[in-house]
This record gives structure tokens, sequence and C-alpha cells, in this order.
């Protein structure tokens, strides 16, 4: 099994908003293949860590990045990389569903058009192909497949959640950001969002940002806890639970604060 | 014991206070001012029917005032009111001006909205917006002065004063409001949308061409087409850089006479009452029949927008 091999590796990861300091010399290792949730307290810093995998961060002009993160084995932060390479390689899935507010059938294939060049452009079948592969793997294909053309901002919060993933899947992404991707939605859509995320485990390295101890404990196998823009610990996830080796750990998971 | 009132609740005697009264008062102030506005359109509307209607009714052959290029009011012996070259006219110029101030607009908006950020941004708001303040006789005057000479020595024909240069000047001139209702419009569009194209790997231009432009398209329509009714109704500049003849123009450098410009040239030259005064207003009901209808099909379409 490849479960061993490294996907995500931070070394010595520093970031400023401004002056003020969000990270701090974080080094971490994301194995390829398993989701990884990321938890700790508002304002530790785990979503910056996260959206720094993607360097989505530098859409605020102000951010300072220092120390490398590597990517299968490549330095993101290296000169001569391409955000649109990184990002067709690296997805993300927001807090709030985001779905573009075109059609059903544009905002899956609007990853594949801007990434493919005019000349090699797809055939109206192998769009239709591409289309009800991504729209299959995350369990949508039968409620959605008579309306690909409405707009996608009318589908429910649940449905727009896993738009919002499939979307990504014809890129064939290696890893997929996802940003407390429950937090909007309701308990019964979490659980459908979740079982989704664990199907996907194995395809993809998934890194999962959440806020709900619960959902880290049973949606991962791994799982890193900041505080304070550091790296606190990072274990399987049935041991940070059952026997966090720090006491700032233990005192955040028995809800002392957070 | 007397019932004391609920809590958040006065016991009634305690009402008419000065409090209750101001709020009162301040409400039905704020009523009076919301409606004055219909109140006024309403007037003026009613002002132009009344004065125009006669003639309409009287004198008015449909035919003639459509179809006919002689407008001859003052003509002794057989006075004509055809208006159709003074429609042309605003009509060639308002096209014109379109082609000018539509892709300046619109690429400022999308410059100012998505790619000028802090310092850079504010100050080129508070110029476009400066712009627009500028009185319509000085953007005539340059029209008069400096485009007539440029365009004589440019294109090496004898009058400056013609469709291109009044289409030009309306042009800069309408551009600074559509600029800012267009900024509007993209500003409007979600930050949420950009970050999920820029996640994607889009480029700037892709996101731009293929999220922004469309989730704002009626609002960007809508900045066309309030530009139009500008256009429609600008009469000032139009008539200092148009060269005010009567003319179906056969080339943008031939001069013509615009409605508005005919309405501010002549009226005070008639007598009140008179059919000439008639066809004045004749024209401005015209006038105000379209630019109305502009507006109206720009607001329905900012509507269209919420309504998705």
């Amino acid at each position: 099994m490849v479960a061993s091999s490294i996907s995500v590796r931070t070394q010595k990861l520093n970031l400023w908003y401004g002056t003020f300091q969000a990270l701090f010399d974080v080094d971490l290792e994301i194995k390829q293949g398993i989701i990884t949730s990321l938890i700790g307290p508002s304002g530790c810093g785990k979503s910056t860590l996260l959206r720094c995998m993607n360097r989505i961060n530098e859409r605020l002009g102000y951010v300072r990045t220092e120390g490398r993160v590597d990517i299968d084995g490549q330095n993101i932060y290296a000169e001569e990389i391409e955000l649109a390479q990184l990002r067709k390689q690296v997805g993300m899935v927001f807090q709030r569903p985001n779905p573009l507010p075109i059609s059903i059938r544009d905002n899956v294939l609007f990853g594949t058009r801007i990434h493919t060049p005019k000349a090699d452009k797809l055939s109206k079948e192998q769009e239709e192909e591409v289309l009800e592969g991504a729209l299959r793997e995350v369990l949508l294909w039968d409620n959605v497949k008579d309306r690909l053309d409405d707009t996608a901002t009318r589908l429910s919060l649940e449905e727009q959640q896993k738009l919002c993933i499939a979307r990504l899947l014809p890129l064939k992404p290696s890893v997929i950001l996802m940003d407390e991707p429950c937090s909007a939605l309701d308990p019964k859509a979490t659980e459908a969002v979740e079982e989704l995320i664990w199907q996907m485990r194995g395809t993809y390295t998934i890194v999962l940002v959440t806020h709900n101890m619960a959902q880290a404990r049973r949606a991962s196998d791994e799982c890193v806890f900041m505080l304070m823009g550091k790296m606190i610990e990072h274990t399987e996830t049935a041991d940070l639970f059952v026997t966090p080796k720090d006491s700032r750990t233990a005192d955040y998971i028995e809800g002392r604060y957070g | 014991m007397s019932t004391a009132p609920g809590p958040g609740l006065r016991p009634p005697e305690d009402r008419l206070d000065l409090a209750w009264i101001t709020d009162k008062a301040v409400q039905v102030l704020m009523f009076i001012g919301g409606i004055s506005a219909i109140i006024f359109i309403l007037g003026i509307f009613a002002f132009i029917m009344r004065e125009g209607l006669s003639f309409v009714f009287d004198r008015f052959d449909f035919l003639e005032f459509f179809a006919s290029i002689r407008w001859a009011p003052t003509s002794n012996k057989n006075p004509t009111y055809g208006a159709l070259a003074l429609i042309v006219g605003t009509a060639s110029v308002t096209g014109v001006a379109m082609l000018v101030a539509i892709p300046f607009s619109l690429g400022a908006a999308v410059y100012i909205s998505e790619f000028a950020s802090g310092k850079t941004r504010e100050t080129l708001k508070v110029l476009v917006e400066m712009l627009a303040a500028i009185p319509s006789v000085v953007w005539g005057f340059i029209g008069l002065t400096i485009m007539n000479g440029l365009i004589i020595d440019l294109f090496d024909v004898p009058i400056g004063l013609n469709v291109l240069n009044a289409g030009i000047i309306l042009g800069l001139m309408a551009a600074p409001i559509m600029t800012t209702i267009a900024e509007d419009a993209l500003k409007a569009v979600p930050d949420r949308f950009r970050e999920a194209a820029e996640a994607m790997g889009a480029t700037k231009w892709q996101m731009i061409r293929q999220v922004i432009i469309p989730a704002a398209r009626n609002g960007l329509v809508s900045a066309v087409l309030l530009g139009v009714g500008r256009g429609f109704g600008e009469t000032m500049a139009v008539l200092m850089a148009s060269g005010h003849a009567i003319n179906i123009p056969d080339s943008v450098f031939d001069s013509v006479r615009a409605l508005t410009a005919t309405i501010a040239a002549e009226l005070g030259e008639t007598a009140v009452g008179s059919d000439h005064y008639g066809a004045l207003f004749a024209l401005g009901l015209f006038l105000f029949l379209v630019t109305f209808a502009i507006n109206l099909t720009a607001d329905l379409v900012v509507r269209g927008i919420r309504k998705q």
C-alpha cells in the first residue's frame, strides 16, 4: 500500500498577514491517500495552513510566506511553479458552497475547459462522459441528470457542495483541500457529504479543516492539532482522541477551551 | 393595585410625548419626499402632453413627422414639420457615442473592479466621478474648438462639426456614468465566485470572461442602456459639436441636427400656442417617451438579475 508515501510536506512554514504572524515553523507530513483533519480553536491557523497548500492565500495582497511546502515532491513556492497547474493538481472545497452562477454542466466542465488548450478541445460526447463520470462519483447524477442546464446556484446546499467536489474531479487532482466543508449544511446533508468524503478516501489525499471534533473523530484517519499558529500534535485520529500526548491537546478535546 | 403594563408597553396616556410626535412627523415627511419623485414625473408628463397634444391632434401628420426630412416650421407659405432628419441626427450621434463609450467604460469598469487595488482604485473612482461632473457646455466648448480643428486637420474635411465630433464628445460624456454603473454591477458579484474560479486554476482573464461578466451581465446591459438614454437626451454639447444642420448624414463627417438641440434653439423664438411651439413639444414628447422606454428597460433588466 502506498499509504506510507508523503503527499504534502511543509518545512519551517511561517506566514504573516501584514505584521501579524499566523503560522510558526510548521513542519507537517501528510500521507498520501488518507484523510487528515486539521483541528484547533478559532484563529489557530488551521485554515491558513490549508490555504497555503494551493497558495489561494495569496489572493490577499498582504500575505508573506517563508519556508517550503512540497506537494508530491515539488516545492510549490518555487519560482517556476505555475499557479494554474498547481491548482489543477490541488483542488479546494470551501466552507460555503460556491458553485459558479452558471449551469450545472458548465460548472463541472469549467476546470476541464480552462485547462485544455483550444486545439485539444473535447468533443460533445467526451464532455458528456466527463460530466456523467464526475457527477456519478459524487452520487449526484441521478438527482440532476434531467436538469443539467439549470443554474447551479438553485440547487440545495448539499447538492451545491457535492457539485463543488464534482467539478474538481475531471482534473484528476492528487490532493483535495476541504475548508470546513459541512459547516453550512444541516445534519442530514453533513452526513451525506461526510459519507462521500469517506468514499473518496484512497483515490485522493484529503486534508480537512474542521471545527467539529466529532467530525474529525469519525471522518479522518489522522489528526493534526494546532494552537496559536503552531502545530502541537499529529497522530492517528484514534490515538489523539484517546491518549493525547500534549496536555494542551487534552484540554482542547475535553472542551476546556475552544 | 393598578395593572402594570407589560414589558415594553407604555401606558396609553404616555403615547403623545415628543418622541412619538417627532417619529410620526418624520414618517410623514419621508413619505412626501418619497412620492414627490412620482408626482414630479407625472407633472412633467402632463405638462408636455398639454402643450404638445393640441398640435398632435390638430396639425400632426404622422407620415410627415416620421418620414419627411423637411423641418421648416418658420416657412411663411408652407410650414412643414418633418422630424426624420432630427431623429436620424440624434440616433447617429448616439450610435457613434456608444461605439466610443462602451469599450472605454466597460474597460475602465473591469480595470477598476478587478485589477486595480488600494490607492489606484480609489483615485480612479474619484477621477471618474469628477469627469461625470463636468458641465455639458464645457464638453460642447471642447467639441467646438479643439475637436473641430483636430478633425479638419486629421481627416482633411471642410468642417469638423459633425456626427463624429458630437459622437466622440457625447461618448466621453456618457462614459463616466456608464463606468460607475458597470463597476457597481461587477462589484456586486460575490467574491466567493472569484475565489472558486481562482482555486480551479483560472487565469484572471478566464475568470473575468467566463464568470464575472456573465454574472454581472444584467447590470452591464443596463449601464449601456442608461448611456444610450443619456445620449438621446443630451442637448448643449450636441448642439455645439454637431454642426446643427438638418441633414441625413452619409458619413460621420456630415453635420446633423439633434432633436434636443432643435428644441433648445427654437423654443425661445416661437409664439406660445403656435403650431411651431406645439411641434417642438411634440418633439419633446417623442424624446420623453424614448428615454422613458430606455430607462424602464434598463430598470427591468436590473430587476431580472435579482430574481435569478
